[in-house]
C-alpha cells in the first residue's frame, strides 16, 4: 500500500484539537444526538426522530469500520455483508418464530462476526489492493446468495411481520423508545471500541498499522490480531443492521450492495479516520446531505459523486481537520 | 444434462470469459503500471456500451456505429485521465477507491439523465444475428460466436502489442520497476495516460459486444467490474497472461455453475432441496474458487515479478 504522507502538512493542532479527539467529545456527540429525537417529538417534527434513528445506526456501522479502517488501516470494501446479515438474521429469526431482540441481536452478532470471520480468514492473507478487492468481492458472494435465497423474497426482500419484541414487551413499536436504542447501542460500542482500543490488543492492532515489522520483530503476529478485530467489526456492523431492519421493516439484498460498503467508507473517511466518534459526524454529514440533495434533485448523486472527487483532490476534509484525524 | 446442453454452456461459458477479459486487461495493466484501483473501470464497460448503442442507432450501420463508440470511449477515457486520474497516481489506495466510487456515482447518475433509466436495445448487424447449426442438434447463435471469436482476436493482439512491441516493452517494464523506468527517461505518465485511455477503449469494446445479448442499462458495469476484480485476483495483479485464463476460469465456473449445480445437488439430495440450494450455491461458486486459490496463493495463479 502507497504509504500515506505524513498528517503535518496541515495540522496545526488548535488547543480544541486534544478535546475534539478525545473520547470524552465522543460522548459529547451522543448525547448531541440523544438531544434530537426529544426535540422532534417536543417540536412536531416526526421526520427528525426518523432522521435521528438512521443516523444512530448508520454511525453504528461507520463506527465498526472505523475500527478496522482507520486504526487498523484494513481497507474492507465489504463492510455491507456483515451489515446486512444482521437484517437477515432479524428477518430469519423471526420467521423461526424467535421475534425477540434479546435473541435476534446476539444472534445478529454472533452471525456477522462469524461471517467476517470466515472471509476474514481468506482476505487478511492478502494485502492493499488485493485487500480491497477481495472483501468486495466476498461481500458480493453474501449479497448473490441472498438474491438467490427464495424463501425470503429473493431480489425483491421481504417485509418484516413486526419489529422485535424486548422479553416479550412490544416496546420496540414506538419509534421514540427506538430511536434511544439505536443511540444507546451506539454509545455502548463507542465506549466498548475505545476500550478494546486502549487495550493491550488494541494497542497492537493499531501498532500493526504504523509498522508491521517491527511488531513482528516484538513477537507479535499480525494475523490472529486482525482476524479478532475484523470478526467483531463486523459483529458490530450486523447490530446496525438488525437495527435498521427493525426500523424500516424490511430486509432485502440492497441491505449489502456494494455501494452501501462504499457509502460506510465515505462515512469513515468523512469523519476523519482519526478516532471512533469521527463516524458519527461522517454518518451526520452524509445522511443530512443525501437528504438534503435528494430534496433538491432525484438526481442528487450528479453532484454528490464530484462532491467526492473534489473532497480527494483538495485533500481530506473540512471535517477532518477539525477533527485533527488523518486524512485518507 | 446432456451433451448438447454442456456444448452450449460450455460456449456460454467462454463467451463470458471472453468478456471479462477484455474488461479485465484494462484494469490490470492499470493496476500493474501505476498501482492505481480503479472502481470506475465498470463504468467505461457501460459507457461503451450506450455510445455504441446510441452510434449504431445513428449511423444505421454496426460496423461504422462500432468504430464510432469506440472512439467516443477512447476520447472518454483520455478525458476523464486528464480530469480526474492523473491527479490520483501515487495517492493512498484509500483515496482511489474514494475518488472513483464518487465517479462511479456522477457517472451512472449521468447516464441515466442523458438515456433515461431503462434499458435500451441495440440491434445485431443483419449477417451476425440468426444461428447456425453447430452439429447435429446443436443451434448456437452467431453473434455469441462472433463475441467470442472477436475477443481472443482482440487478446492476441493485446499480447502481440504487450509482447513485441516498443510500448508493450515499457509497459511490461512500468508494471514491474516504474521508478527504473522513470529514471531511463521514459515519460511514465504519459504511459499511464495511453495505458488508461486503451484500457478504457478495451472495456468499452467489451461492453459494446455483450450490449445486443444484455440490456444496456446504468448499472451494467457494476457486475462485470466485480467478476473483473475476481479475474484479476485470480490471475495476479498486472499480468495478462494471469487475467485471460483467469477470465476463462470464472466465466466458465460460473456459466456452468449455474447451469448445472441444481442437477447435481439433485444426484445427492431431495429434490425441493436441491432446487433451493442450487442457485444459491451456484452463485457463490467462483467466489469460494477464488477463495480456495488466495488460501494456496495469496498472490494469485500469475503474478508479475514486484521490485
Amino acid at each position: 500500500m502507497a504509504t500515506a504522507p505524513a498528517a503535518n502538512d496541515n495540522a496545526r493542532p488548535s488547543r480544541l484539537g486534544p478535546f475534539l479527539r478525545s473520547p470524552a467529545f465522543g460522548l459529547v456527540l451522543v448525547a448531541l444526538l440523544a438531544a434530537a429525537p426529544a426535540a422532534a417529538v417536543l417540536l412536531g417534527q416526526p421526520f427528525w426522530l426518523t432522521m435521528a434513528t438512521r443516523v444512530a445506526i448508520f454511525a453504528l456501522a461507520a463506527l465498526s469500520l472505523s475500527f478496522i479502517l482507520g486504526q487498523g488501516g484494513l481497507v474492507s470494501f465489504g463492510h455491507a455483508a456483515p451489515f446486512g446479515i444482521g437484517a437477515y438474521a432479524v428477518l430469519i429469526l423471526a420467521d423461526l418464530g424467535f421475534t425477540d431482540a434479546l435473541v435476534a441481536f446476539p444472534v445478529a452478532f454472533l452471525a456477522g462476526a462469524l461471517f467476517s470471520g470466515v472471509t476474514g480468514t481468506v482476505a487478511l492473507r492478502t494485502r492493499g489492493v488485493y485487500f480491497i478487492m477481495i472483501t468486495l468481492a466476498l461481500a458480493q458472494m453474501a449479497f448473490f446468495t441472498f438474491t438467490s435465497l427464495s424463501a425470503y423474497g429473493g431480489d425483491d426482500g421481504m417485509t418484516l411481520w413486526a419489529r422485535s419484541t424486548v422479553a416479550g414487551q412490544k416496546w420496540l413499536k414506538n419509534d421514540l423508545t427506538f430511536a434511544y436504542l439505536a443511540i444507546g447501542l451506539l454509545a455502548l460500542f463507542l465506549v466498548l471500541g475505545n476500550r478494546v482500543l486502549a487495550s493491550r490488543f488494541g494497542r497492537v492492532f493499531r501498532g500493526l498499522k504504523e509498522n508491521e515489522s517491527r511488531l513482528a520483530a516484538l513477537g507479535y503476529d499480525a494475523y490472529p490480531v486482525r482476524l479478532v478485530a475484523y470478526a467483531l467489526a463486523g459483529g458490530v456492523a450486523a447490530v446496525a443492521g438488525a437495527l435498521l431492519a427493525n426500523q424500516t421493516e424490511f430486509v432485502s439484498p440492497a441491505y449489502m450492495a456494494w455501494q452501501r460498503s462504499g457509502d460506510l467508507i465515505v462515512m469513515v473517511v468523512l469523519g476523519g479516520l482519526g478516532p471512533l466518534h469521527g463516524a458519527i459526524v461522517g454518518a451526520a454529514v452524509v445522511l443530512v446531505v443525501e437528504e438534503t440533495l435528494s430534496h433538491l434533485t432525484e438526481h442528487w448523486k450528479i453532484i454528490f459523486g464530484p462532491l467526492l472527487i473534489l473532497i480527494v483532490l483538495l485533500r481530506g476534509g473540512l471535517i477532518a481537520r477539525i477533527l485533527g484525524g488523518r486524512r485518507g | 444434462m446432456n451433451t448438447t446442453l454442456l456444448l452450449v454452456q460450455t460456449l456460454n461459458g467462454l463467451q463470458l470469459g471472453v468478456i471479462l477479459f477484455l474488461v479485465a486487461a484494462g484494469l490490470t495493466l492499470v493496476f500493474g503500471v501505476m498501482d492505481f484501483i480503479n472502481l470506475a473501470h465498470g463504468v467505461q464497460y457501460m459507457l461503451g456500451a450506450y455510445l455504441t448503442a446510441t452510434a449504431v442507432a445513428w449511423t444505421d450501420h454496426f460496423g461504422l456505429g462500432l468504430a464510432l463508440g469506440m472512439l467516443a470511449t477512447l476520447a472518454a477515457g483520455f478525458v476523464l485521465e486528464i480530469l480526474v486520474y492523473r491527479h490520483l497516481t501515487g495517492r493512498d489506495h484509500l483515496e482511489q477507491v474514494l475518488a472513483t466510487f464518487g465517479l462511479i456515482l456522477f457517472m451512472t447518475e449521468g447516464v441515466k439523465m442523458v438515456f433515461g433509466a431503462s434499458p435500451i436495445a441495440m440491434r445485431t448487424p443483419e449477417i451476425l444475428s440468426g444461428s447456425v447449426v453447430l452439429m447435429p442438434g446443436l443451434l448456437y447463435p452467431v453473434w455469441r460466436i462472433a463475441i467470442i471469436a472477436s475477443g481472443l482476436g482482440v487478446a492476441l493482439l493485446l499480447w502481440l502489442l504487450v509482447a513485441r512491441t516498443r510500448i508493450g516493452m515499457l509497459v511490461r517494464a512500468g508494471s514491474t520497476h516504474a521508478p527504473i523506468v522513470s529514471a531511463l527517461g521514459v515519460d511514465i505518465d504519459r504511459l499511464f495516460m495511453i495505458v488508461f485511455a486503451f484500457g478504457a477503449m478495451l472495456a468499452g469494446f467489451a461492453g459494446s459486444m455483450a450490449a445486443p445479448i444484455l440490456s444496456v442499462e446504468p448499472n451494467m458495469g457494476d457486475g462485470v467490474l466485480i467478476l473483473a476484480f475476481v479475474v484479476i485476483v485470480i490471475g495476479g495483479i498486472g499480468s495478462i497472461r494471469g487475467a485471460f485464463l483467469a477470465a476463462l476460469l470464472v466465466g466458465l465456473v460460473d456459466t456452468l455453475g449455474r447451469a448445472f449445480m441444481t442437477d447435481i445437488l439433485k444426484l445427492f439430495f431431495a429434490n425441493s432441496s436441491a432446487a433451493k440450494a442450487g442457485p444459491a450455491l451456484a452463485s457463490m461458486l467462483i467466489y469460494v474458487v477464488m477463495a480456495l486459490i488466495l488460501f494456496f496463493r495469496p498472490q494469485g495463479l500469475f503474478p508479475a515479478e514486484r521490485r
